[in-house]
């Protein structure tokens, strides 16, 4: 009986951190899929985000209020990067854009060093810090607020692409960006979009995440490489995909921390990245 | 009276390679107008310097009065030119739906698009049964069909049809040509480049031959049709 619970109290916990997850990878996958760049730098702009949302809860703004603030500060944050930036890197050689994001990476991170040093800064006085016992079960209330807060938004971008007009066009660049040119869709216009509203989720994610994690300035690295574990083992390109494979690794990891060891818990999540790979290079709802 | 399309003297050419040189072509309101000739004559070329695909390096390209030699791409669908490119390239993984309405992307009028739906499902009756199928479950000549159709989905004043019978199941070909037809029909201005160049020439009222980047023959299509240049050289029939 006692395992069941315990069973039943990883499996929340572990749902609870993949929706996170999948937040932060939905906004790669988005990207990816889109203009077929990997940013790099993903996880810098999360960090960016949490710094954001510090300063934010420094002047008391509080997570919830200050999440669409980040969002939207993200979102024109992407918007810039894409027309400085990732505009040129996509005019070159494929490799282009994987050393440029990867340059941008270690920029952002460098500034964040030099700006905020490497200390690790925590809100003050998050809310929902308590705890909410269910049918046995126990669960910080930040957890819940973050999971659902992610749940909600990775489903408002999954609405966006399929059932909007821009959605649409979205969808058509990433299939075929000469004939999506040919229906009247401005290429860069859309790139331009996707890129913010990547960065947009993980601004919102940044904001969310302050309720639970401290931010210094590689504390997006550690969410990014499991935003690539996710994306790739979900299908790079997939908003389904992304939400399966986040959903996964989020209990591969919480059961692999509880019945192996703590430090040990990244094991069974790369070893299910390394069979699904094997067997199936495009990911478990990927094309191609 | 001018032409609703006028092509003066443009040259075209990738990396050194020439591809069109002195073209100039005229495509009246209202007309078929064939373009033909052998694999790398420059038909296709031509169609993307006209939708901004690639950029003439000398010459104009003038649509209804207006230059639109340096217009964007994506701006030219706009204009009221639609390009079927060659080889299709339809949406795949997207509905049938999904597809003609990205066709319809610059008029979002509701009202618009249903009539428009109405006049594809007119010309291509298949199409409606697929509906809600993806692109990709639909056979080659079904995907032309449906390119086709997405392509008047913007109510084009000039559809232009790259290469419409290639790689199509030689039974399904009539179909797509009475589809041409009857979009032509309604009043649609179509320029149709074809390596089938009988179907082409019997669809059209007036006609040009390319080789080699250049025009070498043009006129009434019934004309060229019994010319013993395109008898023989496309048509396999050699004068006795």
């Amino acid at each position: 009986m006692e395992a069941l619970t315990t069973f039943a109290q990883l499996l929340a916990s572990g749902l609870l951190t993949g929706l996170v997850f999948a937040l932060v990878a939905v906004g790669l996958t988005l990207v990816y899929g889109v203009m077929d760049v990997v940013n790099f730098a993903h996880g810098e702009f999360l960090m960016l985000a949490m710094y954001a949302a510090l300063g934010l809860a420094l002047v008391g703004i509080g997570p919830l209020l200050g999440l669409p603030l980040v969002a939207i500060a993200l979102f024109l944050f992407g918007i810039v990067v894409y027309r400085l930036f990732v505009r040129r890197l996509l005019a070159g050689p494929p490799e282009a854009t994987v050393f440029g994001t990867f340059g941008l990476l270690v920029l952002l991170q460098g500034i964040a060093q030099a700006v905020f040093s490497s200390d690790f800064l925590s809100a003050p006085r998050p809310p929902f810090q308590g705890t909410i016992r269910f049918a046995g079960l126990a669960v910080s209330q930040a957890t819940v607020v973050e999971g659902i807060g992610a749940l909600l938004l990775t489903a408002g971008l999954y609405a966006f692409v399929e059932y909007t007009e821009t959605g649409r066009a979205m969808r058509a660049v990433a299939e075929d960006r000469i004939a999506a040119t040919l229906m009247g869709i401005d290429v860069q216009r859309i790139n331009g979009l996707a890129f913010g509203m990547g960065a947009a989720c993980v601004g919102a994610a940044g904001a969310l995440l302050m309720l639970s994690y401290p931010v210094y300035p590689t504390a997006g690295a550690s969410f990014a490489l499991t935003a690539f574990v996710v994306v790739a083992l979900g299908g790079f390109g997939s908003i389904q995909g992304a939400l399966v494979g986040a959903l996964l690794v989020g209990m591969l990891e919480v059961f692999g921390g509880y019945y192996l060891s703590p430090e040990l818990k990244m094991v069974p999540v790369f070893l299910a990245y390394l069979v699904v790979v094997l067997l199936r290079p495009q990911g478990l709802l990927g094309r191609r | 009276m001018s032409a609703l399309l006028e092509i003066d003297h443009i040259a075209v050419g990738y990396d050194g390679m020439r591809a069109l040189q002195d073209v100039s072509l005229r495509a009246e309101a209202g007309a078929v107008v064939a373009l033909v000739g052998a694999n790398g004559a420059g038909k296709t070329s031509l169609l993307r310097a006209i939708s901004g695909l690639v950029r003439a390096q000398s010459g104009t390209i003038r649509f209804a009065g207006d230059d639109i030699t340096r217009v964007p791409a994506h701006r030219i669908v706009r204009l009221g030119i639609a390009h079927v490119p060659e080889g299709r390239r339809v949406f795949a993984s997207a509905t049938v739906r999904d597809n003609l309405l990205l066709g319809a992307y610059i008029d979002r009028d509701a009202k618009h698009r249903r009539t428009r739906l109405e006049a594809a499902f007119a010309a291509f009756p298949i199409l409606r049964e697929r509906l809600e199928q993806r692109a990709s479950t639909l056979s080659g000549g079904e995907q032309q069909m449906l390119a086709i159709a997405r392509g008047t989905m913007s109510a084009p004043r000039l559809l232009m049809l790259d290469e419409p019978s290639l790689g199509i199941a030689p039974k399904l070909i009539p179909q797509i040509y009475a589809g041409i037809r009857a979009i032509a029909t309604g009043g649609t201005t179509v320029l149709l480049v074809e390596q089938n160049v009988g179907e082409a020439l019997r669809a059209a009222d007036t006609a040009y031959v390319l080789q080699t980047g250049r025009v070498v023959l043009s006129g009434d299509a019934s004309d060229l049709i019994g010319d013993p240049l395109v008898q023989e050289a496309f048509l396999g029939i050699v004068a006795t």
